[in-house]
């Protein structure tokens, strides 16, 4: 049986559709088998990301409505072979979402697949909350600013109220990675440092993504970030992102600095 | 152009508890209402200058099927004040308010004696025991333990006793608590003490950054806290009418 992601942070704009492609790419060209799929019916971009939008024609809302079957609407990638996409739907609305279909095609393609990541829309409305339901693993996407720290947490405690893993009174596993950071930034105080948004969240760090003109170039040319240039900062830090996914307790260094901060950080328990 | 606010004092609000009856109808109506009729001949003021909550949780009605009870009921002077267990696409403007959290009290006992001698013994009763309840509500003051972080858009509600929290409160979440409130972590959000009329409660935290504080409805946002409190580990009590806060040695 494989893994259920979700990619969410409340907030739109973090750069969860980024990571949804980033990691996934991360994580097949290690030779796991991996579908991420767009939850973010009506306004998707997973699939410009990944360079797929000339190849989409069935989508996740068609598979839920029955007009067409899983494997008609998957798109496997045309650089990694074990990477696959199930694009969201641009004409319908959310509320073509319904939790039985959903549950249907996730648990379809968790049978199928070593990893599911769903990338979640922003918000905290049906869409959002659909993306994280059947989940086994979440990863929070946040910025080091005050609103998308606020809007993160908020999340937090949905993670832990309205899926099924907390409703049937288990742990959701969460983990927080850190985008768009700008270590000068934060140095000179105009963004929030790691050390805050791990107080103010307290879930173990994932990763941290440098702020970096890589990541625009990734997507303008439609390639996850960590295809298009696997030596970049930022494909780096996905790289090793997904690791730790996997359970490598790799340390996290705070890019910029060349200090590890493993023992202070991602050994730190989440209260 | 906006109102320029000439009082400075603000405006009190407390949570209050009150014992009510609670009564549960049962489908189909016709026969339950006539049970109450039966009941109601029996002891013709029982429900009267009662405050009656009808608790229709689990029942399967709409809108005019409930208007259509509320009406039976105020005919056979039965005022409701309240309804539990409604969806709230079932209430409206012209329907009681809906109510929430009630918790259990000893139950009230329906007189079974004839007309004759019934009315005065069991308006009696009733009110002993409404009496012998009241003291043990005040007595009991549980509290509340809570070990995970309390999240941003989370409420916590525990108007019987004291809030524990191991962690933080964040921004935008609030911790509402008949008590005091403790915070071993950072206070960001709002926490609201003593809500039910305890002035001598107080809020501890090991880290002041909240949003609101409040003890007994009497308030302070943090434009109104000394700037050099922040970020320190406090607590905050109430001396007559101000809100007082001290740093913690």
């Amino acid at each position: 049986m494989g893994k259920v992601v979700v990619i969410t942070s409340g907030k739109g704009g973090v750069g969860k559709t980024t990571t949804s492609a980033a990691l996934g790419a991360a994580l097949a060209q290690g030779g796991e088998k991996v579908v991420v799929v767009d939850f973010d019916v009506g306004l998707r971009n997973l699939d410009l990301v990944m360079g797929a939008e000339r190849r989409v024609v069935y989508d996740l809302v068609n598979v839920i409505q029955g007009e067409a079957k899983l494997a008609q609407a998957l798109i496997r990638d045309k650089r990694v072979e074990t990477l696959y996409l199930l694009p969201a739907s641009q004409t319908r609305d959310k509320d073509n979402l319904t939790p039985e279909g959903v549950e249907k095609v996730v648990a379809a393609l968790k049978s199928a697949f070593d990893w599911v990541i769903c990338d979640s829309p922003a918000g905290i409305e049906r869409g959002a909350t659909l993306a994280m339901r059947h989940a086994d693993t979440a990863i929070v996407v946040t910025n080091p600013e005050v609103s998308s720290v606020r809007d993160s947490d908020r999340i937090i405690g949905l993670l832990d109220s309205k899926t099924l893993k907390a409703e049937n009174g288990e742990r959701m596993e969460k983990h927080l990675l850190l985008t768009r950071y700008d270590p000068a930034r934060a140095e000179r105080g105009d963004m929030l440092k790691v050390d805050d948004v791990l107080e103010i969240l307290s879930i173990p760090l994932l990763g941290i993504i440098p702020e970096s003109m890589d990541v625009l170039k990734a997507s303008n040319v439609g390639a996850p970030v960590t295809l298009a240039d696997g030596g970049s900062a930022p494909a780096r830090a996905y790289f090793d992102a997904a690791r730790r996914l996997k359970g490598e307790a790799l340390p996290v260094t705070v890019p910029g600095e060349k200090r590890s901060f493993f023992g202070k950080i991602f050994g730190r328990k989440a209260a | 152009m906006t109102n320029v606010l000439t009082q400075p004092r603000p405006i009190r609000l407390k949570g209050r508890s009150f014992l009510a009856l609670a009564l549960s109808p049962e489908l189909p109506f016709e026969d339950w209402l006539a049970r109450l009729d039966d009941l109601a001949a029996r002891s013709a003021g029982f429900f009267l200058r009662r405050p009656v909550v009808l608790d229709i949780d689990g029942l399967d009605i709409d809108r005019n099927e409930l208007r259509e009870l509320v009406g039976q009921l105020g005919k056979r002077n039965v005022r409701i004040m309240g309804i539990e267990g409604a969806r709230p696409s079932l209430l409206g403007a012209d329907l009681p308010p809906g109510m929430t959290d009630g918790r259990p009290a000893s139950d009230f006992e329906a007189p079974a004696e004839a007309v004759e001698t019934a009315e005065p013994r069991a308006e009696e009763e009733t009110v002993e025991r409404v009496v012998s309840a009241e003291p043990v509500l005040a007595r009991a003051m549980p509290s509340m333990i809570v070990t995970e972080p309390v999240r941003s858009g989370q409420s916590l509600f525990f108007p019987e006793g004291d809030v524990t929290v191991i962690g933080s409160v964040a921004s935008g979440a609030e911790v509402v608590a008949g008590g005091s409130i403790h915070v071993y972590g950072t206070l960001r959000g709002r926490a609201l003490a003593g809500t039910t009329g305890d002035a001598s409660a107080r809020i501890f935290c090991r880290k002041l950054e909240a949003e609101l504080i409040a003890i007994d409805g009497f308030y302070q946002t943090a434009e109104d806290m000394e700037p050099d409190l922040r970020g320190q580990a406090v607590q905050i009590w109430l001396e007559g009418e101000t809100v007082k806060t001290g740093i913690l040695g």
